[in-house]
């Protein structure tokens, strides 16, 4: 039975967070992170420490022996400050050590169930939450990685259950009239996947959300005094503003600290119809980038229909409060009525979600990938030998997509044969 | 008059009634096999070929479990050829054309000999009932044959309708009259049916074909047999043609297409995709010009050809004209037109995973009826349900075969979970384990399991028992001691000095490295016989691939431990939403494993159902 560790708190900031590790390997697993004894069962408060013995936080130390444990296995729980930092470097500690790994969704509570812990009553309310935490990962895995992460999940869906068919269809119909050597075309499809994988797990979003934040966009008719608010807000001219409709083409970032958060404003094109083919580009991506940012400010009138979908949570004002008489909920970037507001009202929210954004979920999210990553340049390596190793390939392919298949779905046997049968004339 | 007391009857003489009949016969159960005609036992219907991708491997199986079909397979082989021989051995899989009549002959012949299995010839019109168990059957002369269990292996009787172009007559291989009240009667069982199409291509007379025109497909130099126990091919062998449709080919069926059964409208049932009819080839891959046929003699001796690759439903004239279009069939005579045949099935998930039907006591089910296609995946069920019915009489526990330990337990976990939606055909790419599950493993996987279920042959058990004896021998040697990579590169295998000491078996693993590379550092092994040798590479090719699919075996097993009772009741657990039920209604899962494979299936409704199991055990336990 493998030794499992997750967050056993609610995700978030907290004040206090609950890290849980049980199996056969948990109190060998305390005592590796505490350098030091921990008593079999009670509790201890401890410094705890990554492998190359750094601290990472102050720690009161709960134990417990099977089977009088929430999961009826030997368990430790790490009860941490509730920084987001500190979670993570502790579950990223907890991950270096041999015989542990991440929870799956609802495992506790399934040995828990195994083990004779719960009654029927808490397992019915529990599977709800397994429930909307499945989704909740999987929703999670599109909004914490880049925006565009629908479109490319489904890319790598595609291509992944391409590279397969095409090596299944030379395995399995080898007496018909299919290719035989599909080494180029599979490794270039397996190249591709393993680029954008690369990307997400070594680039910008996972790793840096906590860190670069959230993303704020300022949306709203050309000329209503975007690029004003956000220079308000920065309190510098990060955007040039006219009184010339049409003046920001490009999106503009500036990055700053709203009340202790990392965010990112985004001043973008303003939205309406043009003829101007550069203004027109600068349109359609600001629509993009305003739909993916995590919040959205509209500057609009009261009766204005919007181009840009407005989500839970998002902010609406109405433009230029200098120009109008005692307007409430009206902001001015020229005169700075209304910023404050603005400001608490965007911090409160940001917070709010912050608390949401799972650590568990954003490691979890990176060890998948990383081990996909794995195998896919094991399949690219070993598919340099030729059809005569194909077998081996596959089962790399498999492995692949098994770990990825919170990200891109279940790809079963009749996905491949629906693509296989799609692509070629099989059959005598 | 009524014939004596049978622990299992098996009606149907096909490749799933045979084995099972076997099967059953060799675990010593009084078994009678019921089929119209004598020389109806054994025969191949379509293509005259056994083995293949994934069918080589359930071949293998039937036989590690001492099964007729390959060893008579190979009695009558004409022409064998593994396929994928330059692949890894995992999805190598062997294939024979088969003589036609020494195949019906041979198995005849084993069929009689067989202890404890009786043939009788006769039409069956009728199960005998006891309330809701199956005791029996009803021959068409009146008589009854009482027995405790009956396995149906009826192929694609159950309202088969044959189709020429327009004209479509009923039939199926069993004839009407009887099929038509068994029918009936397995319609009173309520069980879930559904619509099926195949398809044959016209037969040819090989005197009429010009074979100097053609490229010519020799067998391989060194037979790939398909018996653990034989040695030697024994009938002649002979070459199949290559020939190719073309344009005009294409010209022809494209101007026909609405006599076509199939595009004319007169066939509703779904065919499977990796058989399509020329038609279909025709109208789906447009842009191709020329598809492959292979031309497979029947038999060694005889003239009739299977020209496979162009099944059709198109009318004899049209059939004629086509045939008559490619290179070296310009003057062929067809001897027997092609047709298709539209036939019910029964929805599989009404089974449970011994084969036996769960509404029904004492009845099983096997072969083309259960919505498979193939001889292969036919005689594999047959086994399953041969060894089972007799289990069953012998008042022991079904056996299972499970998605780990072999092709069988992948198809049959297959068909009970998740249903046919198409002809079920095996493939490689539908075993999970396929690295683990090889053909030249099979013995070694299944053999045990035969020894201890008692279906196991003294000479059999002989030949296992010695060559696991030789094995083991190998691997000790190989695992006994560690070598240097100094001592390793100094016998003359490039390996990288870090330092790491390896046994001979890991140096194996080694992708480049022959056994005959290590008899130099390892001199002992030099008495290791040819076969163990290549048996040895093989295992340690994959070995840590292997290590890897156990733990997920290992995972898989957890969940095969929660037993799901028969009457669970999916209904009265709250918080299942309506379509799992419908479905876990539908397939019954034997256990939390297969229910995990539902096509659907959440994490929160497996912890559901895991909760009752729980529930309902303590409470068992608390009443003992």
């Amino acid at each position: 039975m493998d030794t499992i560790f997750a967050l056993a708190s609610a995700q978030g900031k907290a004040g206090v967070a609950i890290i849980r590790v049980s199996g056969p390997l948990a109190h060998n697993a305390g005592t590796q992170l505490c350098s030091g004894d921990i008593p079999p069962r009670g509790t201890a408060l401890r410094v705890l420490r990554d492998n190359s013995g750094d601290p990472l936080d102050q720690a009161l130390v709960l134990t417990f022996v099977a089977p009088n444990s929430f999961s009826g296995e030997d368990t430790v729980e790490f009860q941490t400050h509730g920084s987001i930092a500190v979670v993570s470097a502790v579950l990223d500690a907890l991950s270096k050590i041999d015989g542990l790994r991440l929870a799956e969704p609802g495992e506790f509570t399934r040995r828990a169930l195994e083990n004779g812990k719960l009654d029927l009553a808490q397992v019915e309310g529990l599977a709800d939450l397994i429930d909307a935490e499945t989704e909740a990962q999987r929703k999670q895995a599109h909004t914490v990685l880049s925006g565009g992460l629908g479109q490319l999940a489904e890319r790598w869906r595609r291509d992944l259950i391409r590279a397969a068919s095409l090596i299944e269809v030379t395995i399995d119909f080898a007496d018909e009239d299919v290719p035989v050597d599909v080494t180029p075309e599979v490794s270039a499809l397996l190249a591709g996947v393993q680029n954008d994988l690369e990307h997400e797990t070594k680039g910008a979003i996972i790793a840096e959300r906590i860190r670069t934040g959230f993303e704020v966009a300022i949306v709203g008719a050309p000329n209503v005094g975007k690029s004003t608010l956000l220079n308000a807000l920065a309190g510098r001219e990060a955007a040039i503003t006219s009184e010339y409709a049409g003046t920001t083409r490009d999106v503009i970032e500036v990055r700053m600290d709203l009340g202790g958060l990392p965010v990112t404003l985004l001043d973008t094109a303003g939205l309406r119809d043009t003829e101007d083919h550069v203004e027109g580009m600068g349109i359609a991506l600001a629509r993009k980038r305003a739909e993916h940012a995590d919040l959205r400010v509209f500057l609009v009138e009261t009766d204005e229909a919007l181009d840009v979908q407005m989500q839970a949570g998002d902010i609406r004002l109405l433009p230029k409060a200098d120009e109008r008489n005692g307007s409430v909920n009206a902001i001015s970037g020229r005169t700075g009525q209304g910023i404050d507001q603005l400001v608490s009202h965007i911090s409160d929210v940001l917070k709010l979600r912050s608390s949401d954004v799972g650590v568990a979920t954003r490691k979890r999210h990176r060890d998948t990938m990383n081990s996909a990553l794995t195998s896919l340049s094991d399949a690219k390596n070993i598919l340099q030998n030729g059809p005569e190793y194909y077998d081996i390939a596959a089962e790399d392919i498999r492995s692949a997509i098994r770990s990825l298949e919170l990200l891109v779905g279940r790809v079963g046997v009749e996905n491949l044969l629906d693509e296989i049968f799609m692509s070629f004339c099989l059959g005598k | 008059m009524k014939h004596s007391d049978y622990d299992v009857i098996v009606v149907g003489g096909g490749h799933a009634g045979t084995e099972a009949a076997h099967a059953a016969a060799r675990m010593g159960v009084k078994t009678a096999l019921i089929t119209l005609h004598k020389r109806d036992i054994g025969v191949m219907s379509c293509n005259p070929a056994i083995g293949g991708l994934g069918k080589g491997h359930l071949v293998r199986e039937i036989d590690a479990l001492d099964g007729v079909m390959g060893r008579i397979a190979d009695k009558a082989g004409i022409q064998f050829r593994l396929l994928n021989r330059r692949k890894g051995p995992a999805v190598q899989g062997p294939r024979a054309q088969a003589d036609r009549s020494i195949y019906r002959s041979e198995m005849l012949k084993v069929t009689e000999a067989q202890k404890n299995l009786w043939i009788i010839q006769g039409e069956v019109t009728d199960f005998q009932m006891i309330g809701e168990t199956v005791t029996g059957v009803t021959l068409s002369d009146g008589s009854e044959v009482t027995s405790r269990t009956v396995i149906l292996t009826s192929g694609t009787f159950l309202r088969g309708v044959i189709h020429i172009g327009d004209v479509a007559r009923p039939g199926g291989r069993m004839g009407d009259r009887p099929s038509i009240k068994l029918a009936e009667r397995l319609d009173e069982f309520g069980l879930p049916l559904g619509r099926l199409k195949t398809g044959t291509p016209p037969r040819l007379d090989g005197r009429t074909i010009t074979w100097d025109s053609l490229q010519s497909q020799p067998g391989d130099e060194n037979p790939s047999l398909f018996s653990f126990l034989s040695n030697q091919t024994h009938a002649p062998q002979v070459a199949c043609g290559i020939t190719h449709t073309n344009e005009r080919t294409h010209q022809i069926i494209s101007d026909n297409l609405a006599r076509s059964a199939m595009y004319g409208g007169h066939i509703e049932g779904v065919g499977p995709r990796y058989c399509p009819s020329i038609e279909d080839k025709v109208i789906r891959f447009a842009d191709k010009t020329s598809h492959q046929i292979f031309l497979e003699p029947e038999s060694a001796t005889g003239h009739t050809v299977y020209p496979n690759g162009i099944s059709t439903s198109l009318p004899e004239d049209v059939q004629e004209e086509y045939v008559h279009s490619i290179v070296g069939l310009e003057k062929a005579k067809i001897l027997q037109p092609g047709y298709a045949i539209e036939y019910d099935y029964v929805d599989p998930r009404s089974l449970a995973l011994d084969l036996s039907v769960r509404s029904v006591p004492g009845l099983y089910l096997a072969g083309q009826i259960n919505g498979t296609t193939g001889y292969e995946e036919a005689a594999a069920q047959g086994m399953v349900a041969g060894l089972n019915a007799a289990r069953q009489c012998l008042g022991d526990e079904p056996v299972i075969f499970g998605r780990s330990n072999s092709y069988i337990g992948v198809m049959i976990d297959d068909l009970t979970t998740n249903g046919v939606a198409e002809p079920y055909r095996m493939f490689t790419s539908r075993a999970e384990f396929r690295l683990s599950l090889r053909a030249d493993n099979a013995d070694q996987r299944l053999t045990p399991l035969a020894i201890s279920l008692g279906c196991c042959s003294k000479a059999r058990k002989v030949v296992f028992t010695s060559k696991m004896e030789k094995l083991e021998c190998a691997r000790e040697i190989l695992t006994r001691e560690s070598y240097t990579p100094k001592k390793i590169g100094e016998s003359g295998i490039r390996i990288s000095q870090d330092g790491n000491r390896r046994s001979g078996q890991d140096v194996l693993a080694f992708p480049d490295v022959d056994f005959e590379d290590l008899l130099q550092l390892i001199p002992e092994l030099r008495v290791v016989s040819e076969g163990i040798r290549r048996q040895v590479e093989r295992d340690a090719l994959y070995a840590n691939y292997i290590d890897r699919q156990n733990r997920e075996i290992a995972a898989m097993k957890r969940d095969e431990a929660f037993a799901i009772p028969t009457n669970l009741d999916f209904s009265s657990i709250s918080g299942l939403s309506n379509e799992l039920q419908v479905k876990l209604r539908l397939t019954m899962p034997h256990d939390l494993a297969q229910a995990a494979r539902i096509d659907g299936m959440t994490p929160a409704a497996l912890a559901l159902i895991l909760a009752r199991l729980r529930r309902d055990f303590k409470n068992q336990e608390r009443r003992a």
